[in-house]
């Protein structure tokens, strides 16, 4: 239906703007790396994390250990690559409930309208306006033991607002499109409008958004880490590793330097990817 | 304009009244007996008759919940069986702390992104702007607690700046210089994420206003760059930069907590996770609540500022 129509060119579909260009493939390149690392972090020959030699405290970058070791004799490559594992499971686990919840609700809302949509976006819009940060840490700290399966679920959930916003407005600027109408004409079901017509014209800006989004909650877990509401040392998280650095800052900076610039650039990545993606496609009227 | 008004008090209220269920039923997410958890070490027969009768905890759910909003209304945020002081009087004591750092970090943030994105703006694309997208990007990407724990690497420990250190704060009235001093790390930290966010925002609104026709009209009449800039285009481009400024606060503040605990300042960050780690309950609970309401009063008053500035939004 939708491809006849894009043949007869009444289908307005936005022109690619900007070329994605060859650092779009770089930041890909390099998140892939990361991801595929923290999968196989068990199989690749690595150091135990966890295992303290201590005759090698505290030294610089070698052959030996890479990106050398910290104060109980750790080593850091490997320590980094089991602590990306935290950092990636949190930023796409949350990002999955985010969007499992808030993308089909904003989308129905959008599509339906009327008194549905009413309710769901005023709920919405109250939790929006609740401090989103401030009630993950009052959740987290409360709600003890602390684990990786509860600290994905609630900042998981309290992500959902603003996924629901995001999705129903991009949703609502293409449901009023011609080729919508003519589909509801036809009489296509509302099931089949909603996945064939108006899912793959709004998944551009949703992917687009859930790249900026992971980045987000990687950022949120570090700051927990931080303030110790994350995963518990001894266990590896980029936010707990550059926060456990603080104490021998002056004597080993490596320490603090090489979680830091894992953690940048694969957020820079991150960001990188979703702008270029979201310029690529030209969608200036959903505001992020 | 008065409709709507009273129309956002009335949502406002809405929403302060889910925060105030949020935060009472934090209590119950405790495991187990949340009064053995609150009192802790100090689980003694009279300590759990207060606590009880604080609470109401031997009542129905909705009965706490009233005695305890009672009591919030009434100042009483109940007594810390940890430290044995009112959790009211310790928030008091923490609060003005993160409103300097916030006001500081606010007027680095718009002192530096206001002049930047007008320069940007009067040549889009040209090297400066792009000099400062790419940089500005860069630094969106780099988290707030690298940035001060790299600060204090540099400035406090490598060039051994004194009163920049952690634990080196003291408070307004004591030495104001030494304050000022002790704050400028951590206020130059929550600046950078706001800067980013203003200088993105305020520039592509400038970009979209300067070729608006009353510009064009403007500079035909030959008034300068400089006031065209300041008195015709800022105006109507601030909404959106007001507008992003409110709802960055919840952002902020939760930065903030960070930037605290890490130099030891006693603001509302540093003693809630101080409390966190303490099992203070009560005083998380206390302070979970100030912080909720205040950004949401925040952001009302931001909607505020910003139907002054525009007044054609309240007609909508």
């Amino acid at each position: 239906m939708s491809e006849s129509l894009n043949e007869l060119g009444v289908l307005e579909r936005p022109e690619a703007s900007t070329p994605l260009g060859w650092l779009f493939w770089v930041c890909v390149g390099w998140l892939t790396l990361n991801v595929l690392a923290a999968i196989f972090a068990n199989v690749l020959p690595l150091v135990d994390p966890l295992y303290q030699n201590y005759n090698v405290v505290n030294a610089g970058p070698s052959l030996h250990h890479l990106l050398g070791t910290d104060d109980l004799g750790r080593d850091i490559f490997s320590r980094i690559v089991f602590g990306s594992r935290v950092s990636i499971a949190v930023g796409v686990g949350a990002m999955l409930i985010g969007f499992g919840i808030g993308a089909p609700l904003g989308m129905l809302a959008a599509y339906r309208r009327g008194r549905f949509d009413t309710i769901v976006t005023t709920v919405m819009y109250v939790f929006l306006a609740f401090p989103a940060i401030v009630a993950v840490i009052a959740v987290l700290s409360f709600w003890t033991p602390r684990s990786l399966l509860k600290i994905i679920l609630v900042i998981g959930l309290a992500s959902v607002p603003l996924v629901y916003r995001v999705i129903r407005t991009a949703t609502m600027a293409i449901a009023t499109k011609d080729f919508v109408i003519a589909a509801k004409v036809q009489g296509a079901t509302d099931r089949r409008i909603l996945i064939k017509e108006l899912l793959p014209n709004i998944a551009p800006i949703g992917v687009s958004f859930l790249l900026i989004g992971i980045a987000t909650v990687v950022t949120l877990e570090g700051a927990l880490a931080f303030l110790g509401l994350s995963v518990n040392p001894p266990t590896p998280s980029w936010g707990n590793m550059i926060n456990e650095s603080r104490t021998v800052m002056s004597q080993n900076p490596w320490l603090v330097l090489f979680p830091s610039l894992a953690l940048c650039l694969f957020l820079l990545c991150l960001n990188f990817i979703g702008d270029r993606l979201r310029s690529h496609f030209d969608v200036t009227e959903v505001k992020l | 304009m008065l409709r709507y008004v009273v129309r956002r008090l009335v949502m406002l209220l809405g929403i302060v009244v889910v925060i105030s269920i949020g935060s009472f039923y934090l209590i119950h997410l405790l495991p187990g007996d949340p009064a053995a958890v609150i009192l802790g070490t100090g689980d003694t027969p009279a300590n759990r008759a207060i606590l009880y009768k604080q609470l109401g905890l031997d009542r129905p759910m909705v009965v706490q919940y009233f005695i305890w909003l009672r009591n919030i209304l009434h100042g009483n945020f109940g007594i810390s069986f940890i430290s044995q002081t009112s959790v009211a009087s310790t928030i008091r004591a923490a609060l003005p702390i993160d409103l300097e750092l916030i006001a500081l970090s606010q007027i680095l943030a718009f002192a530096a992104a206001i002049p930047l994105a007008m320069r940007s703006a009067r040549k889009p694309d040209g090297i400066v702007d792009r000099i400062l997208g790419a940089g500005s990007f860069t630094l969106l990407s780099i988290p707030p607690f690298i940035i001060i724990v790299l600060l204090v690497l540099v400035i406090s420990i490598k060039l051994g700046i004194s009163n920049t250190g952690p634990s080196s704060y003291v408070s307004f009235g004591t030495d104001w210089i030494v304050n000022l001093e002790s704050l400028t790390l951590p206020a130059f930290t929550l600046a950078i994420g706001s800067f980013v966010l203003y200088y993105r925002v305020l520039r592509s609104d400038l970009i979209a206003t300067l070729q608006e026709e009353f510009i064009t009209v403007a500079r035909s009449k030959g008034i300068s760059r400089r006031r065209i800039m300041w008195r015709h285009a800022f105006r109507p481009s601030s909404v959106a930069l007001l507008g992003s400024a409110g709802v960055n606060i919840g952002g902020l503040l939760a930065s903030g907590f960070v930037v605290e605990y890490l130099l030891a300042i006693p603001g509302l960050g540093y003693t809630l996770i101080a409390a966190i780690n303490a099992s203070d309950y009560l005083l998380v609970q206390g302070i979970v609540l100030v912080v909720s309401v205040g950004v949401v009063v925040i952001n009302f008053l931001f909607d505020f500022v910003i139907n002054i500035v525009d007044p054609r939004i309240s007609r909508e």
